[in-house]
């Protein structure tokens, strides 16, 4: 594609980057040698630290050029400190088929000055404490956005501290007045919270206070670029360091304009080397509570989310969020997931019998297709529980249960065939298997064609526990 | 005193009246050092990155109105596009993405989100699309007429065109016509469903490689329908399957369904599959230069969509069309161009949001920065 041919990755080879290495071939990086290093870095999959030799004076211009040539399209900007601190930015690419997506969108969930004590500490603990485990992560949020609705500098500032006593996670403060931001950064002066932000007219003492307090700063100009390439050149060219770009979230018919925005200054940082374009992006689906009228706040989360979800597909770093119920962050949370998950990830798993627990020759007997998200559902489900069981993988070219029973993809021949190569008939005494209540219309077939009974389970694997403990004799 | 002459000579220049823009830059002065503090707004427009791309989408037209040969009050136009999806910094969108309704001729098992709004038509499929079409907004309705599976119902492929008869009657919208999935079966139903409704303009889904794709092609031509041509998360399997259409069949004939995972299950293997597909055809790759379909419908496949959870993710009836919803918004971003839906108020959310993004109407921002202040 043209597209990838652009830049972007810069059309980086291994050889110019092991031109600038110590060649050494110590090992310390854990590769063989300096070039398999080099190859490693073009792909992103270590970083230059891993180099220590590097890190000697004497390699210091070696050190530099190396940095600039691996220097990312879009620049990463540190929130907060510690532990919890957040990286947002640092994208290489446009398309998540290209490399891997870095830095997965910090979602923050704002509370107010206005709010009673409570109800602010409520917020923030409900924030921290989501959770939700998903094949192998912990989907979490990442920050809070303290906004001052008040105008009143103390309020704001005592707002600010009380946050800061509850949680270590990062913070967003939201001030368009400098005085009033200036109070609330007062309030915990070396936590480098993200400041919202400078504009047209407030921008002078805005930076001030980001370079006083060295943190980062969100030029906002809601739809008009150059306004905001205007706003971010000012800020660099004066001493700001990190600068996030706020476009401005539209909600409704402000979407396309929206989505628009973003996609251009991407492909600006990604394709055409726009440098200034080549900062963080700050999504506020929160705009859609602004001016909400009599509208249901359930429809207002729900739009809240949806636009949070486009955001995310197209190059939000941060999201600035209201809406804080489960429901309507959860569908966030998981594409978010998603969407920066490797894209070179295999959408099939190897064929064959897994073992769960220590089953014995009474032990039950499963099988599930080899989609890969089919195979690690049922893998967690029958892990969690304990449950001592064998299940067979049944090639299925990557299709889940249904989708694969309906195109002919798991079919009977091909579950009889796993049946007898797994060597599962020696393991067992018993010739029972229990199948994905999802392919019950195959098991006629498969009892025909491998000589076992089929039993047909549960359509979710999630009761597969229970199923077990209520149905399972050998 | 040659060297007093170059010094001369370069202040001459520095003092001739245009050509110092040429020469400020070799001053190398650094930004904000010899300058100070910028105090006011530096200038710097931003450049929109316009791209071009040789090639654009097939346009496929569906239904067919009686002066067309067929008896559909409208017809629904799919694909067309010359840029990535809802790039109108670029492009228009020339035809906005269109949602088909789910019928089935059978009862299937149902989330209790959906079910709660279809319940009083299940097994009625005419009364089923009426409702689909009339109060749910549906622009198509796709018919599933599943009971021909042999291994659900085995009936017979006239059976189906009863039903087929039926929805016909009972709605005016071009039609999707579903099969059981089973490639022999299904070629003798849409073998049958052509001959018997020629020139409605049908969207036959699906072809697939594994059926005799050469009779099929033949037999669709001959009614005039067009195909959808369904292929598991490959590309190269896609591309095989539109070349081997393609000999019988014209661009204009064919959709792509490069199948849909849920959100949470494998959602990020259907939109990269969807978005390089897209991108591939516009820069010029015919054999994967079609519109698109998704079988949205998939995201109930993902437990998080209908799964009694803890209190804190209640309720299920707002979560589960909200997942349908955000895998439907996240594909409609690679290009798809027809989503085949279940939950009503996913539909809804769906042709919002594809309104606004073709709306070409200026986001207003004098309003936005009170989202600092509201009090929510």
């Amino acid at each position: 594609m043209a597209d990838d041919k652009k830049g972007g990755l810069k059309e980086l080879s291994p050889i110019t980057i092991y031109k600038n290495l110590p060649k050494t071939n110590c090992k310390e990086c854990g590769q063989d040698n300096c070039m398999a290093f080099a190859a490693k870095l073009v792909n992103r999959e270590l970083e230059l630290d891993a180099c220590k030799p590097l890190q000697k004076p004497e390699y210091a211009k070696q050190y530099a050029a190396l940095k600039e040539l691996l220097k990312p399209a879009v620049k990463e900007v540190i929130i907060g400190v510690g532990e919890k601190a957040k990286k947002i930015g640092g994208k290489l690419v446009m398309y998540r088929h290209e490399l891997t997506y870095k830095n997965p969108t910090a979602i923050a969930i704002d509370v107010t000055d206005e709010m009673p004590e409570s109800e602010v500490v409520a917020r923030v603990q409900k924030t921290e404490n989501f959770s939700f485990e998903y094949i192998g992560n912990t989907l979490k949020l990442d920050m809070i956005a303290v906004r001052c609705t008040s105008d009143d500098a103390d309020k704001f500032k005592a707002c600010v501290k009380k946050v800061s006593e509850t949680t270590k996670l990062p913070m967003i403060l939201c001030a368009m007045n400098p005085q009033v931001m200036e109070a609330g950064i007062m309030a915990t002066p070396k936590a480098r919270p993200l400041l919202y932000a400078a504009n047209s007219s407030n921008w002078k003492e805005m930076a001030e206070l980001a370079i006083m307090y060295d943190a980062p700063l969100v030029a906002s100009s809601p739809n008009d670029l150059d306004g905001l390439m205007s706003l971010a050149k000012t800020l660099q060219t004066y001493g700001v360091k990190d600068i996030v770009l706020d476009p401005g979230t539209f909600p409704n018919e402000g979407l396309q304009d929206t989505i628009n925005n973003f996609t251009m200054l991407r492909r600006a940082a990604t394709k055409a080397g726009n440098e200034l374009a080549g900062l963080p992006l700050l999504g506020v689906p929160m705009a859609a509570w602004a001016n909400k009228g009599e509208t249901a706040d359930d429809l207002i989360k729900w739009r809240e989310s949806y636009i949070a979800s486009m955001l995310v597909v197209r190059y939000a770093d941060a999201l600035i969020l209201h809406g804080n119920d489960g429901w309507s962050l959860l569908p966030l949370a998981v594409l978010r997931q998603n969407i920066y998950t490797d894209p070179r990830k295999p959408v099939a798993v190897a064929p064959g019998l897994k073992v769960f627990g220590t089953p014995d020759e009474n032990s039950p007997v499963m099988f599930t297709s080899n989609f890969a998200l089919t195979y690690y559902t049922v893998a967690s489900d029958i892990e969690s529980s304990k449950t001592n069981a064998y299940l067979i993988v049944v090639e299925s070219e990557g299709s889940a249960i249904d989708s694969g029973v309906a195109g002919r993809k798991l079919t009977a021949e091909r579950i009889a065939d796993a049946i007898k190569t797994s060597g599962v008939e020696g393991k067992v005494k018993h010739r029972k298997i229990i199948s994905p209540g999802k392919a019950s219309r195959i098991s006629g077939e498969i009892e025909e064609l491998s000589g076992w009974k089929v039993l047909v389970g549960p359509r979710d694997s999630s009761e597969i526990p229970k199923y077990i403990i209520d149905k399972w004799q050998p | 005193m040659e060297d007093f002459q170059l010094d001369a000579k370069e202040l001459e220049i520095l003092f001739e009246p245009g050509q110092a823009v040429n020469v400020l830059p070799k001053l190398k002065l650094p930004l904000g050092v010899g300058a100070g503090k910028p105090t006011s707004l530096l200038a710097q427009n931003f450049l929109p990155p316009v791209e071009k791309y040789p090639n654009k989408i097939a346009t496929v037209k569906l239904g067919a109105t009686r002066s067309e040969g067929g008896t559909r009050g409208r017809t629904v136009t799919l694909g067309g596009e010359t840029s990535p999806a809802f790039y109108s910094f670029e492009n228009p969108t020339p035809h906005k993405p269109i949602v088909t309704l789910d019928v089935f001729d059978m009862e299937v098992p149902l989330s209790k989100a959906v079910k709660m709004h279809v319940k009083d038509v299940v097994g009625d499929p005419a009364a089923w699309a009426k409702l689909a079409v009339e109060k749910f907004g549906a622009d198509m309705v796709t018919m599933h007429l599943i009971s021909v599976d042999p291994l659900l119902k085995d009936a017979s492929p006239k059976e189906a065109c009863k039903t087929v008869e039926k929805v016909l009657q009972a709605v005016d919208v071009p039609l999707v016509i579903g099969g059981c999935g089973d490639p022999v079966k299904d070629t003798a139903l849409f073998e049958e469903v052509c001959a018997q409704f020629p020139g409605e303009r049908f969207l036959i889904s699906s072809v697939t490689r594994d059926m005799d794709g050469e009779k099929c092609a033949k037999f669709i031509k001959k009614a005039g329908n067009a195909v959808l041509a369904f292929t598991p998360m490959d590309l190269n399997f896609a591309r095989e399957l539109n070349r081997r259409l393609f000999d019988h069949l014209s661009r204009e004939d064919i959709v792509m369904d490069l199948t849909t995972a849920a959100l949470g299950y494998g959602l990020d293997y259907a939109f990269t599959n969807m978005e390089r597909a897209r991108i591939g055809g516009l820069m010029g790759d015919m054999e994967l230069a079609q519109p698109m379909s998704s079988g949205t419908t998939n995201a109930w496949a993902a437990r998080e969509a209908w799964l009694k959870m803890s209190a804190d993710f209640e309720p299920r009836e707002l979560r589960g069309p909200l997942w349908e919803v955000t895998t439907a918004l996240t594909l409609l971003t690679a290009g798809v161009d027809v989503f085949m839906m279940m939950h009503p108020a996913a539909v809804k959310t769906l042709k919002d949001v594809t309104n606004y993004l073709t709306a070409n109407k200026k986001a207003d921002p004098t309003k936005f920065l009170e989202w600092v202040k509201v009090k929510a």
